[in-house]
């Protein structure tokens, strides 16, 4: 396998890795902003709880997709900072106000009213940032951004702002939501929160599967080699099929209430979603224009760029497994019956 | 290319430098005074201490945060204003990015694990942590500084028409000056966070000269601040040799040095007018600026004249910002100086009000070199992203209207700047003593 290939697939991986975690950590801001019921402030409790160990570490799965992308294919980097400015830079005034709206929520401890100030804004921008990271990837796989040479002949926001990438960024939203929801099904330490996320994971499933029906709709017009690789291709296929198996099996786990399982399932279906994307415009990082062959650094570079991968996994896995299993639920006499 | 758009362009991307080094410093030192104390609480069962490094842990969470997603926008900034550098060059430079990303993925991991895991794990784990956290913080300041190495003096490819060939990331990681740029760099996030610490505590030592946690705390801070601000000044002189002899037009800008000329006075003070080719109001020390650079009284110092024009950097503003680096340096070498031998003589850290406010008044003066000694680099490096090689305005993206985004995000800094101010003095207010009973109260409201 070439050295683009394997820098392609970890990019690909990163963006899963990102949707798992990341995605998830968005969803919580979501689901803090439509917190409602007589369970209310346990809800936001419960989000706060899950997510304050482990947002900025989630959130770095971001910025190595963002340094594996400019070290092992610059001129997709060069290409894409221009064509997505705007859309990018709205997702980082999202991204910053998420996190540091967040820390100060917890930090600063003058009262509910400055909580809930904090909150709105937390949660705002937990709505805003999943959208616009999904036009963004909608404007990726359409085949709207257009490169003459090496400069971006497209225009700063005609490439975006299609009914296709909208349809995108919603279902980006509706998938990150999804994901929160069933992962604090898991995370709840009593039965009556369970049930308010159960319920709440199963809307979102089926907003994702409505929105990604649109999305799929929209294709055909929108994202003409998505459609056709969807038809033609039969790794496509398969991932698609994949992606539908494992949606099901979410929905049937998270029916019986077999939350841990449901989990797995959640995270199988949306990460084969986001690998689905990524095989659909497999040559391309940016269709129809920049191939990752097209795009590549020097193999030397790129193989010293594998290198640093390999020991970042060595360093960073054994670290994260630590992490999550100092943070994994504890799970409550009542919860044991049913797990 | 409009002007104006690079000028925004420049600003924007300062700005977010200039902000984000604040809070990456922190998240260097604060780690390490937390895990001191933590340790020192842990050997001396001294409630004080641990307090403190709990403290120091909810100054790091909060300071972290900023600096985790003012990073974040710092890294996709590369490309949204500079895409034609990160478009050739990020393969040449990926390398340290890449190691970068490890080291602050391992902070993050570990300081997730030290701040909600005191419960959680083990004593010896929760410590281990800690260390964890300042060793990998030190490691991101050190990768990323490689990158701004690299800027000053390109190496590693053979730059041609169409980008870069030939590319070697082993050797552009560590581009020649790399050991003195990161000692200096290193150095100076250790020290602005201990001067700063140690200026907080003073303060609350003139007002409370009883207040034992905070004697405990400058005890804490007070050693780190002392042994950084004596090493720095021969750091930063090997520094600024290693410039003398590869970046001449950068030193002789940081001098105020038009005219080539052999035995070159040393230049206090002073605005270079590049009209006249003369630094009024400066204080002329006879052959100093050859000793220094060169150690040799009669060494030839290049001057500016000796480059072309269009490849001056803006000379009054680098002599300024280094004139400010060096005087503020100087400044806390003496006062650490003064306090390291109060330390000798009376076996115990001083307390007397003189150098209470000279610590305080001290406090900020890190912070103002270290942002006074990355200005002397950038500018110094104008008009260059790469020096020699691209020049920076051949680098800025072709987007226009870029006062949008630099004004929106002036406004953001500008807003996360107060609040997190207003949070750390919140924090600090917990620890004041109540009616000077020495004893720390007003614990209630903090969780």
């Amino acid at each position: 396998m070439s050295t683009d290939t394997i820098l392609g697939f970890a990019v690909a991986g990163t963006f899963v890795l990102y949707a798992l975690f990341g995605g998830a950590d968005f969803g919580g801001g979501v689901w803090d902003l439509l917190a409602s019921g007589p369970r209310k402030a346990e809800q936001r409790a419960l989000i706060a709880r899950a997510i304050g160990p482990v947002w900025e570490v989630n959130h770095i799965w971001l910025i190595v997709g963002m340094v594996l992308l400019f070290a092992g294919f610059p001129r997709a980097f060069a290409v894409l900072s221009v064509a997505l400015h705007v859309p990018l830079t709205l997702l980082l005034l999202g991204i910053v106000f998420r996190g540091a709206a967040f820390t100060f929520r917890t930090y600063d401890t003058r009262g509910d009213t400055v909580q809930r100030q904090w909150g709105l804004v937390f949660s705002g921008a937990s709505v805003i940032a999943p959208v616009l990271l999904g036009m963004c990837v909608g404007a990726v796989v359409s085949g709207t951004i257009r490169v003459e040479g090496r400069v971006v002949v497209s225009g700063f926001f005609a490439s975006w702002l299609t009914p296709f990438s909208w349809a995108v960024g919603v279902l980006a939203l509706c998938l990150f939501a999804f994901l929160a929801a069933v992962y604090l099904t898991h995370e709840a330490p009593e039965s009556a929160l369970r049930e308010d996320f159960r319920r709440r994971a199963m809307g979102a499933g089926v907003a994702v599967f409505v929105a990604a029906l649109v999305v799929l709709l929209l294709a055909r017009e929108g994202a003409p080699r998505v459609w056709e690789g969807l038809l033609r291709s039969p790794f496509a296929l398969a991932l698609h099929a994949g992606t539908a198996v494992a949606a099901v099996a979410s929905f049937a786990l998270l029916w019986t209430r077999r939350f841990q399982w449901a989990r797995v399932a959640a995270a199988v279906q949306a990460g084969l979603i986001v690998l689905g994307w990524a095989a659909s415009q497999h040559p391309f990082l940016v269709v129809p224009d920049v191939t990752l062959h097209g795009a590549a650094a020097s193999p030397g570079a790129q193989r010293l760029l594998l290198v640093a991968l390999g020991v970042g996994t060595a360093v960073v896995v054994p670290s994260l497994v630590l992490l999550f299993r100092v943070f994994r639920p504890v799970p409550t006499p009542s919860a044991g019956s049913e797990a | 290319m409009p002007m104006t758009d690079l000028l925004y362009a420049r600003a924007q991307m300062g700005l977010s430098l200039a902000f984000h080094i604040i809070f990456a410093a922190a998240g260097v030192a604060l780690p390490v005074l937390m895990v001191l104390s933590d340790w020192k609480g842990r050997r001396t069962g001294d409630a004080d201490y641990q307090k403190l490094s709990q403290k120091l842990a909810k100054g790091t969470a909060i300071l972290f945060a900023v600096g985790a997603v003012s990073g974040t926008v710092l890294s996709f900034e590369l490309g949204l204003l500079w895409p034609e550098f990160m478009g050739q060059y990020g393969e040449v430079i990926g390398l340290p990015f890449s190691l970068e990303g490890v080291a602050f993925f391992t902070e993050a991991i570990f300081l997730g694990i030290y701040l909600y895991g005191r419960e959680r794990v083990s004593p010896g784990m929760h410590l281990f942590s800690g260390v964890m956290v300042a060793v990998s913080g030190a490691a991101s300041a050190f990768f990323v500084t490689l990158v701004n190495t690299f800027m000053n003096h390109p190496s590693g490819f053979t730059p041609s028409a169409s980008g870069p060939m030939d590319v070697q990331p082993l050797v552009a990681m560590f581009s020649p000056g790399w050991q003195y740029q990161t000692a200096h760099v290193l150095l100076s996030c250790y020290q602005a966070s201990a001067f700063a610490m140690a200026g907080i505590h003073a303060f609350v030592l003139l007002r409370y000269p009883g207040a034992a946690f905070h004697r405990k705390a400058l005890s804490v801070a007070l050693p780190l601040a002392c042994v950084t601000a004596l090493l720095q000044p021969v750091v930063g002189d090997l520094s600024a040799k290693h410039v003398a002899k590869a970046q001449p037009v950068k030193l002789a800008a940081m001098e105020g040095q038009f005219e080539t000329e052999r035995g070159a006075p040393l230049r206090l003070g002073g605005l270079p007018n590049v009209e006249t080719g003369e630094v009024p109001y400066a204080v002329d020390i006879p052959k100093g600026l050859s000793i220094l650079a060169f150690a040799d009284p009669d060494a030839e110092v290049k001057g500016l004249n000796a480059f072309p024009r269009d490849e001056w950097p803006p000379v009054a503003k680098v002599h300024v910002a280094f004139q400010v680096m060096v005087g503020t340096g100087s400044a806390m070498a003496l006062l650490a100086l003064v306090t390291l031998g109060w330390r000798w003589r009376k076996k115990a850290w001083p307390h007397g009000r003189k150098l209470m406010w000279a610590w305080l008044l001290s406090g900020p003066l890190g912070v103002v070199a270290m942002e006074a000694g990355w200005l002397v680099t950038e500018w110094g490096r104008q008009p260059w992203i790469l020096r020699g090689v691209m020049r920076t305005a051949d680098a800025v993206t072709p987007v226009p209207h870029l006062a949008a985004p630099f004004w929106t995000f002036t406004a953001v800094y500008l807003f996360l700047g107060v609040t997190v101010v207003l949070l750390l003095v919140r924090q600090v207010a917990g620890t004041l003593p109540t009616r000077d009973s020495g004893l720390p109260g007003g614990e209630a409201h903090v969780h």
